[in-house]
Formats: C-alpha cells, sequence, structure tokens
C-alpha cells in the first residue's frame, strides 16, 4: 500500500497551475503589448498592429547592437565550452585531490552577486590598462558561462562508459584519436546543447556587458539606453519579444540535445538533477 | 625531476617512472582542469584580491594612495547613508529568499511527490522563463506595476479603483515582487533534487507507525529536505543582496540598494576604494547572513525529528 502523503495530489496541482501563471504572466504582457498600436502598455488593448516590428530593421543602433551581441555570444559559446569540456571531463574521469575545490571554485560566479563579478573584473582590466571592449565583454561572459557549459557537458559526460575508450586505446589509437573518434561523436549533442546555452546567456546577459564594454552596445544594453524614453517603449517590447522568442527556442533546442546526450550515456537524471 | 633523479636508478627507469607519473590519474586530471582553473583565477580570484586590496586604499582624485588604511570600512560601516542602503540590500535579499522558498516548496513537492513520469518536463516548464533575459523580466514588471500599467490599467477597468495607485511601483514592494519571481526557478531546483532523494520507505513507515499526513511530512520529509532549503535559501540569497537591474528600474528612490551605490562609486563618484570596501563589506555581512540561515534552518531540523 502506498503510503498516504501530506496534501492531496488535487490542492497541490491548483497550486502548480497557479504558480506556473506567475511565472508565465510577467513575460507574456511583452508580446501582448508589443502587437497593441497604443504607444504606452495599458488596457484596454487598442488595435492590432504590427508597426513596433516593422521599426526595428530601420534602426541603425540597434542592428550595429544586434551585431555585437552575436560577436560576444558566439565568441563566449565557443570559448566557454572549450573550457568547460576540458574541466568536465577531468572532473568527471579522473579522481584527484583538490577536484571538489576547483570545481566549487569554477562554479562560483553561478552564486556571487553580478555587479561585484563585474567590478572586481573592471578593477583589473583597467589596471592592466586594456581598453575596454567587446573583447573585454567577452572575456567577462566566459566566466559566468563557463559554470552552465560545465552543468550541461557533465550530465552528458557521466555514465560515460569507460571500456569503450579503452578498447579504443588496446587497438592502437592515441589519446587525441580516441577523444577524437570515440568520445566526440558519444557527447556531441552535450557539446552542441552546452554552445546553445553558453550562447543565449551571453545574448540576454546584462549586467557584466554593462560594466565591460567601452562604447560598443549589445542589445541588452541597447534595451537599457531606450527604457530612459517612454516613447521608445513599444520598439523596446518588440525587440524585447524577438529576443524572448530566440532565448526560448535556443533553449528548447539546447534540452532536447542534452537529453539525447544523456540517453546515449544511459546516464538518467538531468540537467538540474 | 632529472636533478632529484641524479645519480640515483638508471636513467630508463627514471624516465619509466616519469612516465607513469605522467601518465597517473591526478596528473592527468589535473594537467586537464587547469586551463579552466586558470581562466577562473586570473578572472575571478585575482579580480577579487585586487578589489580587496583597493579597500584598504585611499582615492586622491585621479590617483590612488597605497597606504593602509581603516577609512574606507569606517565610512561603509557608519555613513547612514551607505548603513541604509546595506540594511535594505539585506532586508531585501532575507525577504526574497524567504518567499521564493516557501513559495517554491510545494511545487517541488508537487514535482517529486506526484510528477509521476512527466517530472522532467514540469521541470523544464518551470525553468524555461528563467533562460528569458533577466532586464527584460524585470522590464516586464515594470510594465504590470506602472502608474499607467497594466494592474492599475485593468483593475480601474474592472471598476474596483478609480484613479491609478502610485504604491505599486518605485519602492521595496516592488523590488521585492520582483526579485521573487526573477529566483523563482532557481530555488525550485535544489529543493526538488534533496526531495527526490528522501526515502520514499521512511516516509511509508512513519504513516505505518501512526502519523497522520500531516505529521509525517513535518517529521520525516520536511527534515530531510532540508538541504535543498538551505541552498535554494543561499542560492537566492546571496545573488540578490547585490542586484543591481531591479533596484534601478522598479525601485524609485525608496528602493535603492547597496549595487546602485557601489556602482556610482565606480563611476560618477570615482571613489574605488570607497566603492572596493563596500563591496567586500556587503559580501562579508551576507555571508554572515547565509551562515546564520543555514545554523537556523539545521537547528530547526534537529528539532522536528
Amino acid at each position: 500500500m502506498r503510503a498516504r502523503r501530506f496534501l492531496p495530489g488535487g490542492w497541490l496541482s491548483t497550486y502548480a497551475f497557479l504558480y506556473i501563471v506567475f511565472l508565465y504572466l510577467p513575460v507574456i504582457f511583452l508580446p501582448v503589448f508589443s502587437i497593441n498600436t497604443a504607444a504606452t502598455p495599458k488596457f484596454p488593448l487598442t488595435g492590432f498592429t504590427l508597426q513596433w516590428y516593422e521599426d526595428l530593421p530601420r534602426t541603425p543602433a540597434l542592428l550595429d547592437a544586434a551585431w555585437n551581441s552575436l560577436i560576444v555570444g558566439v565568441s563566449a559559446a565557443i570559448l566557454s565550452t572549450v573550457l568547460g569540456i576540458l574541466a568536465a571531463r577531468s572532473i568527471t574521469r579522473y579522481r584527484y585531490p583538490g577536484r571538489r575545490a576547483i570545481n566549487g571554485l569554477i562554479m562560483a560566479p553561478l552564486v556571487l552577486p553580478e555587479v561585484i563579478v563585474a567590478i572586481s573584473m573592471l578593477l583589473v582590466m583597467l589596471q592592466l590598462g586594456l581598453s575596454l571592449s567587446l573583447f573585454t565583454v567577452v572575456l567577462g561572459h566566459v566566466l559566468i558561462c563557463i559554470p552552465y557549459s560545465m552543468t550541461v557537458l557533465t550530465s552528458g559526460f557521466e555514465g560515460f562508459d569507460r571500456s569503450l575508450e579503452e578498447a579504443s586505446a588496446d587497438l592502437g589509437e592515441s589519446a587525441f584519436g580516441t577523444f577524437r573518434r570515440v568520445t566526440l561523436p558519444m557527447v556531441a549533442p552535450a557539446i552542441i546543447s552546452s554552445l546553445l546555452v553558453c550562447f543565449t546567456i551571453s545574448l540576454d546577459e546584462f549586467i557584466i556587458a554593462f560594466f565591460l564594454t567601452g562604447t560598443e552596445a549589445t542589445l541588452p544594453i541597447y534595451i537599457w539606453g531606450q527604457l530612459r524614453f517612454a516613447s521608445k517603449l513599444p520598439g523596446v517590447l518588440a525587440l524585447g519579444t524577438l529576443l524572448l522568442v530566440a532565448s526560448l527556442l535556443l533553449m528548447t533546442i539546447a534540452e532536447m540535445l542534452r537529453r539525447r546526450a544523456a540517453r546515449r550515456t544511459q546516464n538518467e537524471g538531468g540537467l538540474y538533477a | 625531476m632529472t636533478v632529484a633523479a641524479e645519480g640515483l636508478p638508471p636513467l630508463r627507469t627514471t624516465r619509466a617512472r616519469r612516465n607513469a607519473l605522467l601518465q597517473s590519474e591526478p596528473v592527468q586530471g589535473f594537467a586537464l582542469i587547469s586551463p579552466t582553473l586558470l581562466y577562473a583565477l586570473i578572472l575571478l580570484v585575482l579580480p577579487i584580491l585586487v578589489v580587496i586590496a583597493h579597500s584598504f586604499w585611499t582615492q586622491h582624485y585621479l590617483t590612488i594612495d597605497r597606504t593602509f588604511t581603516l577609512e574606507n570600512y569606517r565610512v561603509a560601516l557608519t555613513e547612514p547613508i551607505y548603513r541604509d542602503l546595506l540594511w535594505r540590500s539585506l532586508y531585501i535579499s532575507l525577504t526574497v529568499s524567504l518567499f521564493t522558498v516557501v513559495l517554491a516548496y510545494p511545487i517541488a513537492y508537487f514535482i517529486s511527490f506526484h510528477g509521476g513520469r512527466h517530472k522532467s518536463l514540469w521541470l523544464f516548464l518551470i525553468t524555461i522563463p528563467f533562460w528569458t533575459s533577466y532586464l527584460l523580466r524585470v522590464m516586464s514588471w515594470k510594465v504590470i506595476l506602472g502608474y499607467n500599467g497594466v494592474l492599475n490599467s485593468g483593475l480601474m477597468g474592472l471598476g474596483i479603483i478609480d484613479e491609478p495607485s502610485t504604491a505599486l511601483l518605485y519602492n521595496s514592494s516592488a523590488v521585492i515582487i520582483t526579485l521573487t519571481h526573477a529566483w523563482a526557478a532557481f530555488a525550485i531546483l535544489p529543493i526538488f533534487v534533496s526531495l527526490e532523494k528522501v526515502d520514499r520507505t521512511l516516509v511509508e513507515a512513519a504513516t505505518d507507525l501512526g502519523d497522520d499526513p500531516l505529521r509525517s511530512f513535518l517529521r520525516v520529509t520536511l527534515p530531510l529536505s532540508a538541504p535543498g532549503i538551505i541552498s535554494a535559501a543561499l542560492i537566492v540569497m546571496i545573488p540578490t543582496v547585490g542586484d543591481y537591474v531591479t533596484p534601478k528600474l522598479v525601485g524609485g528612490k525608496d528602493g535603492v540598494m547597496i549595487a546602485n551605490t557601489i556602482q556610482a562609486q565606480f563611476g560618477k563618484a570615482a571613489n574605488w576604494p570607497l566603492g572596493a570596501a563596500l563591496s567586500v563589506t556587503t559580501m562579508l555581512i551576507v555571508s554572515l547572513m547565509a551562515g546564520a540561515t543555514v545554523l537556523i534552518i539545521r537547528t530547526l531540523q534537529r528539532m522536528a525529528r
């Protein structure tokens, strides 16, 4: 007989439903008001328009920001995934003293206030005489992306059958050859998943970009600048909606790939478990 | 390596031993992680050390006087403006972590105990809004709570209020609501993980031995999930104390937090050492608060048994 549980499922499902509404509702207002004719976001809605979207490609500053975001996002995703692969492989494959401490240090940016991470990096970069640019933004984004990359990759690498690699080595492959021809194909979905997650984080990240950029804006910095002008709000809502859709798409693909990777290595439990 | 081996065993054994050492697990593992570790050391540890160093120095217009002083800490801890901001930030982050944990617990419980085969789908559904831009989520609260915002215009349309309320936006409650929403997913995951580890037979045993569902929850499930509650509380508390975007967008004058003034020290006010001291103080105090929270939850956990 199964034990009776505290709180019947019925009440909890209702609560779960309300909670999901609470999570999603605020975000849904952005797309709703981005297709409304009125320039201020308030009820009742006045009418349907795509005007705010049509204006977006005619804004040079926005196109520059989008291009900057793309460059920063791709560079940050590649760099942090490479560093993430090395670290995740080391953590899941080898046992050595200090492993947990090193892991903790690499994961630390996840739980530190972003402002403090940002200003400390800013201080060092200014001391080193590095001029602030998109490059310094990439450096900052890589630091905060590595923990996410590690999480995704560890779940893909764990439970990986070592005997496959050993078989390959026994058959005469070099260590690198084994990695390229045996390990890599197995974990490829996890790697692509990590690239997508890191790109999305970089695309959406504001604080570190805000502190570490010179004169070039990324999309969130552009949005921040526009927020001062009430008349620009509908355009910002339209742009925000596009960013939301991009993030959701990328993260859904990433999650599907990650699950496939986890299934391949027969590893249950997910990104979060 | 070669110097140490000189005059000892023949070269071949030394080389063999050296190869064995190079191929040993610890060395290979450490070599593999070293680039990532180095990156974290250079861009995280070194910067934090530089901030700590700055906090003991003094700003003289454009130059920094590197004589050791505790003056910045005196200012940070005793000047009313900084003291008030610090207290408010601590109060807000404590309230937010309390709300997120209390609101998240039933959801984590629901997914873990009633999620059935759809557990990962539920988790995905709950984490998806979290993956959208933080800036945009804060912005949407500004749209909701504003004077001409969704809530005011909606309530007026329904005839509940006659004129827009100004009480919704630009205060610390708006900051608390926004942060609670923004960090919700972060609290659910650790609680869910620890609930998954709760041995279901223990819950059954408690029920079989005559505990009613509420009592067996309070005495078995809740204490066993304490580690999840602790990490959820910390994972929300520490980052929110230094939040910059939310107070700036929805906080107004009464919702300003310590990060806004830290930013000002590195920007307009151009007093890096004071900004550094404020950062270090904030981190130290929030760590103390986090430690106290852990102690309190552990004590409650022991009392529940």
